[in-house]
């Protein structure tokens, strides 16, 4: 059967299109409900459950389906992906509206529907011939879909009702909106709201904490007065940003201060880019990543920065008196010059709210089932929630998630989502910093999974196709120990012409990974594998990465060979690509590897392949360094861990061998020569990667810094800076090269991916090279992978798809990408810290030696060697007498008292861990030596005061 | 807001038909008495008119008269209001002329030349509402066209189209689907032997799925072939009733 749709659409120009789109209704889509002979034909397997009398329902006792409508689906996903909830006839209609307003729910509820214990069936309601509903004259689109879904469920009510004349078998409709539960109930059909069936599911009330609290329209002026004023409508909003009233920006709040934050607003015009916004009454209920729209105020009424630090304490939540006069505190004194553009939100246009992680302070209450969550991310503010379960959460680490915000409401109102573990528990922390840093960890979904290859697996004469046997080549890998997920092998031999042919064998990992497939698809969304101190996240399933991909030694493995043919100088002759098989000789670590070289004993194949490689290592490097290459320096630590507790017994720095460069020198070689063949055939689309130059002034640090010890810096090009850093050699004091190095790390700007159609500047300032990209990690990043596939295309060895010549489509995956790989770095850091923490828990209170990096108005940033830790010494401190503080940017210097600190100073500190804020422990620095009186702490370490920061803690937990 | 879904995890494409489905067809045969055979066709939303001329004598210059067959001559034309944006396209742009060309090259295939050395055959086809596949709706109303004039043929000439989404072959593409720019393929066979007249493609697709979407426009234009079948017979019937045979 056939219906036309016929609408008009504005176009562009502004004229008005028709348009008739074809709408077939059939007969053979169906029910899903196994036994029905109705549907027994139908093209739908069977996908629900016969006759689900679980969840036992007080409202329902019969055996029953659920219906749940547009809205449902998008708030209350968190109980619909709870275990319990089984059996739900998801509508297309439904679907497609979640498709288009959220595209994170729209991920889950596919991801549920998937997973095949939860039964979940997705009915194809607006092409079945007797559920499909015409928009009537007058009706909304919105009205249209709500009767729709409507239609359908009574359907299914009369349809099941076919099945059998016993059959009790019921479809519960779920809806929020009050009266869309009454026209239902009016059409006969059982209708509930979402919460009333929660509530009556008497064996699961830990699902009732789940549920979004949502206050319609009803009892939002319940109780209470209101606070805010009200936000106007998008359309509103819409004018008055087209208009110019208002601005569009991304709402920052500030980590210092709850009651202040920075709007950006969008766009290109240079004048009021950045508004702040101050007061509770003016950041009217945005959440930090919102997009609002703000109006900016009477220039009377403009506010500068405050730097009073502020936190949001009070447990009582209507005491709104008592903060106003906290905002005028922040009002006081401001010097004119400092005012900035203010401004105050008038509406929303896009909220970003996320599942938040954190901690319950419970409510003072007793028996009360309100209570405050404190975000971890103090961006974010408190969260009210209602749960029965505050005994259990508290001092726990719990997921929280904002389903709205009313106005007569001090803090936004939210429901419990999860509980991650006791605070302070390694598997518990690592969960929260992954989360807080947006880190793809769950287990891959079978829908992924299904895309691995069937075990047991061997390399096919399909594989072979368009592929070289190298297998009787001495490759090995070089990797640091306990690496199972090994990208790259190498080979150098010499020919017959008494040339060396150099090998670089990567990973072949787009062998596996098809395009667009749900396995692609993942593996694009996480971008990258994240090393943790002790754990992995996988950016592929692990038998990808640590088994079929990795290069392990005497298995055959697929490959992506580059190789080159060179002299004896190191220059290149010859660059060729192709697919291949290799079997490794070997799988060593640097050490490994350095020894073979180092021993003259040993003259087998292998060690002379790595003593070939090593040679002209050193001849690659020395070359680049000569460009303008720079060798720059981060104290990167390795944690000892305990065998058996886990913990960390012993900080470590990396140590560097001749080996490491040898295996980065050739990567680099590689990862440059894959960047030109690509760039050669793909124009418009070859996925590249750049390190801008820094601008000039983010050098001053620098310059100043090495000027206060009588160095001269030069920043002009990367080979000037280069040298002047290579000529730092000071005898008394050896480690001075080394943080200069540091920090020139901290002046450089961070590397991206971009796509070269979009771009024009393509130079790698830190390598010194025109051109690179990424081809030697696939296993464990994603634009390895499309490098991968772009070169097979260019060699003919694979074949292309739509998306990998489309620039925008390459473009957006780039900023992904990069977003990524900057979370990546965070979640790493973070996880060192924690793991720093950990270690001076179980060290106890120490002295070391630091130099100064930097010095601030009111403090010191040092690091210390033992440990590549860095840390602050704060010298102002609440309830203390401020000391004498004297501050020279030129310099830089600081003078505390009678004492002045310089850049490079050695200082002796003292490192302890506060535990003070439990959800924020931190590694406190108290100065030791050069003794300040009253501000140093003795240095007599048997004097040492533990109870401190003990008593601190007790005052300040509640 | 996201993209539109061409193909559900449930195997719908936006119009509800499936994959391998094709839309509506109707057609009728003799629309126009003036003209020595004519035919209409609607595919879904896409319709097209097709009318024959000839066998006749050579029109115009005589040196373009072939010695051992009949000159094929197809023109290809839209109107005005076949697309949402009305656009006046001027007389034998490229486009046209190329559509021209590629129905030439099926019907010079399919109709038995030899049989009238040194005359003309002219197809005109003009397209007046298009909702994707408009290649194959000329080259089906142009065979019931042919047909209609009484020119022996060796087969039908039928056709359709098919793309690729999501590692699924669809077809016959409506203009959603084809304006979506995945890889898409137009295909005119000759149903019984199994010739294929012409294959056209556009964008890349690599040979790994050609064989699954040539196999689905293949079964595509099988399934054309039974309708326009019907078509012809029915008209048949209808001409001998009015006959009184
Ligand atoms: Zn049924």
């Amino acid at each position: 059967m056939l219906k036309s749709k016929t609408f008009l659409k504005k176009t562009r120009a502004g004229g008005v299109m028709k348009i008739v789109r074809e709408h077939y209704l059939r007969d053979d889509i169906g029910c899903g409900a196994p036994g029905c002979a109705a549907c027994g034909g139908a093209h739908e397997g069977p996908v629900l459950e016969p006759q689900p009398l679980d969840p036992a329902s007080s409202l329902c006792p019969q055996p029953h389906y659920l219906l749940p409508d547009t809205n449902v689906l998008l708030h209350q996903i968190d109980v619909l992906e709870d275990p319990a909830i089984r059996n739900v006839i998801v509508l297309q209609t439904v679907l497609q509206e979640v498709r288009n307003r959220s595209a994170p729910v729209y991920k889950r509820i596919r991801d549920v529907t998937n997973n095949q214990e939860k039964h979940f069936y997705t009915f194809t309601n607006e092409h079945h011939r007797e559920t499909y509903v015409e928009q009537q004259q007058g009706e909304n689109s919105n009205d249209r879909n709500d009767r729709a879904i409507r239609v359908a469920a009574k359907w299914y009510n009369e349809h099941l009702k076919k099945m059998s004349a016993e059959n009790q078998l019921q479809v519960i409709f779920i809806t929020n909106d009050r009266k869309n539960k009454e026209k239902a109930i009016e059409e006969g059909i059982p209708a509930f709201t979402c919460e009333e069936y929660v509530k009556s599911l008497t064996a699961n009330p830990e699902l009732i904490d789940r549920l979004a609290c949502l206050s319609d329209e009803g009892n939002e002026i319940e109780s209470g007065k209101v606070i805010f004023s009200e936000h106007l409508p998008l359309s509103k909003l819409q004018q008055g940003i087209k208009s110019g009233t208002y601005l569009q920006g991304t709402f920052r709040a500030s980590r210092e201060n709850y009651l202040e934050a920075t709007v950006w607003v969008h766009g290109d015009t240079e004048e009021n880019k950045e508004i702040i916004l101050q007061g509770l009454k003016n950041l009217n209920r945005a959440v930090h990543e919102d997009i609002v729209a703000v109006e900016l105020l009477p220039k009377n009424q403009w506010v500068a920065p405050s730097s009073v630090v502020l936190h949001d304490e009070g447990q009582n939540e209507d005491d709104v008196e008592k903060e106003e006069e906290r905002e005028r505190i922040l009002k006081t004194a401001v010097n004119e010059k400092m005012l900035k553009p203010t401004g105050r939100v008038v509406g929303i246009i896009k909220r970003n709210w996320r599942p938040y992680c954190g901690m319950l302070s419970k409510s003072d209450i007793k028996e009360s089932r309100r209570h405050l969550f404190t975000p971890a991310d103090k961006r974010i503010p408190r969260i009210r929630i209602e749960t029965r379960q505050a005994s259990t959460l508290e001092g726990r680490r719990i997921i929280v998630s904002i389903d709205g915000w009313p106005r007569n409401s001090r803090y936004p109102n939210g429901h419990f989502v999860k509980n991650l573990g006791e605070v302070g528990d390694k598997e518990t922390e690592t969960e929260v910093l992954l989360l807080e840093h947006d880190v793809p960890h769950q287990p891959f979904s079978q829908a992924v999974l299904s895309f691995l290859p069937k075990m047991p697996w061997s390399i096919t004469e399909k594989d072979m196709k368009n592929r070289e046997d190298l297998r009787h080549l001495c490759v090995c890998s070089v990797d640091p120990p306990g690496c199972t997920d090994i990208d790259d092998a190498l080979h150098c031999r010499e020919l017959e012409n008494g040339d060396l042919e150099v090998g670089v064998h990567i990973a072949d990992v787009s062998h596996f990974i098809r395009p667009g497939n749900a396995l692609d698809q993942e593996s694009a969304r996480r971008g990258t594998t994240v090393y943790l101190c002790e754990k992995r996240i996988d950016m592929v399933p692990e038998l990808l990465s640590s088994n079929l991909c990795s290069l392990r030694s005497n298995v055959d493995r697929l490959a992506f060979s580059c190789i080159w043919e060179m002299n004896h100088n190191a220059e290149i002759l010859k660059t060729r690509f192709t697919k291949s098989v290799i079997n490794s000789k070997a799988s060593l670590t640097y050490a490994e590897a350095q020894m073979r070289i180092d021993s003259a004993a040993m003259n087998d194949s292998i060690t002379t392949s790595l003593r070939g490689l090593n040679k002209l290592a050193k001849i690659l490097k020395k070359r680049r360094i000569e460009k303008g290459a720079l060798t720059l320096s981060s104290p990167e630590v390795r944690f000892h861990m305990d065998s058996e507790t886990h913990d960390p017994i012993d900080l470590q720095t990396k140590e560097l061998r001749e080996t490491n460069s040898m295996v980065e020198e050739f990567m680099l070689l590689a990862n440059i020569s894959v960047a030109k063949k690509i760039h050669e055939e793909f124009s418009e689309h070859a996925l590249l990667r750049k390190h801008p130059a820094p601008p000039p002034s983010n050098y001053e640090i620098l310059v100043k810094a090495a000027k206060s010890k009588n160095l001269e810096i030069k920043t002009d090009t990367a080979k000037a800076l280069a040298d002047s850093l290579d000529r730092v050699d000071s005898p008394i004091f050896p480690y001075l090269n080394t943080l200069l190095r540091i920090l020139a790390t901290r002046c450089m700007m961070q590397a991206v991916y971009f796509c070269s159609g979009m771009d024009n500047d393509f130079h790698h300032y830190g390598l010194a090279s025109p051109i690179y990209t990424h081809f030697t990690s696939p296993i464990r990043r994603y634009a390895d992978i499309i490098v991968h596939r772009l070169l097979a295309v260019a060699i003919g060895a694979d074949c292309t798809y739509p998306e990998l010549t489309d620039k925008h489509k390459l473009a957006d995956l780039c900023k992904n990408l990069n977003f990524r790989h900057k979370m990546a770095q965070y979640a790493q850091r973070a996880s060192v810290a924690f793991h720093t923490q950990l270690f001076f828990k179980s060290k106890g209170i120490v002295s070391e030696e630091a130099y100064i990096l930097f010095v601030r108005k009111n403090a010191i940033v040092v690091l210390i060697p033992k440990y590549g830790l860095e840390g602050t010494v704060f010298f102002e401190e609440k309830d203390k007498p401020k000391p004498r503080l004297i501050y020279d940017d030129e310099v830089p210097s600081l003078k505390i008292e009678d004492t002045v600190f310089h850049i490079f100073d050695k200082v002796k500190v003292r490192i302890m861990l506060d535990s003070s804020n439990l959800q924020h422990q931190k590694i406190r620095m108290l100065l030791v030596e050069p003794q300040i009186p009253g501000i140093s702490v003795p240095t007599d370490t048997s004097n040492m005061d533990n109870s401190e920061p003990e008593r601190k803690k007790k005052k300040l937990q509640k | 807001m996201a993209g539109l879904e061409l193909l559900s995890d449930q195997g719908y494409r936006v119009d509800g038909r499936r994959a391998r489905e094709l839309r509506k067809i109707q057609a009728r045969m003799g629309v126009f008495a003036q003209a020595d055979g004519s035919a209409y066709i609607e595919q879904g939303n896409t319709k097209a008119l097709a009318v024959v001329y000839g066998p006749h004598e050579i029109r115009g210059s005589r040196s373009r008269a072939l010695p051992d067959r009949a000159l094929v001559n197809c023109q290809y034309s839209s109107a005005t209001f076949s697309t949402g944006e009305r656009k006046r396209r001027p007389h034998g742009d490229r486009k046209s002329c190329e559509m021209g060309l590629q129905l030439r090259q099926a019907f010079e295939a399919a109709i038995l030349t030899q049989l009238h050395p040194r005359s003309q055959i002219d197809i005109y086809v003009q397209v007046l509402q298009a909702d994707g596949g408009i290649y194959a709706a000329c080259v089906n109303v142009a065979t019931l066209a042919v047909l209609d004039a009484g020119i022996p043929m060796r087969d039908f000439v039928c056709a359709c189209s098919a793309g690729f989404v999501d590692g699924t072959a669809l077809a016959d593409l409506s203009h959603v689907e084809e304006a979506a720019g995945g890889p898409q393929l137009a295909l005119a066979l000759l149903p019984a032997s199994g010739q294929i007249a012409l294959l056209e493609m556009d964008a890349r697709l690599h040979e790994d799925h050609l064989e699954q979407v040539l196999e689905a426009a293949a079964q595509a234009a099988r399934d054309v072939h039974t309708v326009l079948d019907r078509v012809v017979r029915q008209h048949v019937q209808e001409a001998s009733i009015l006959l009184g045979d």
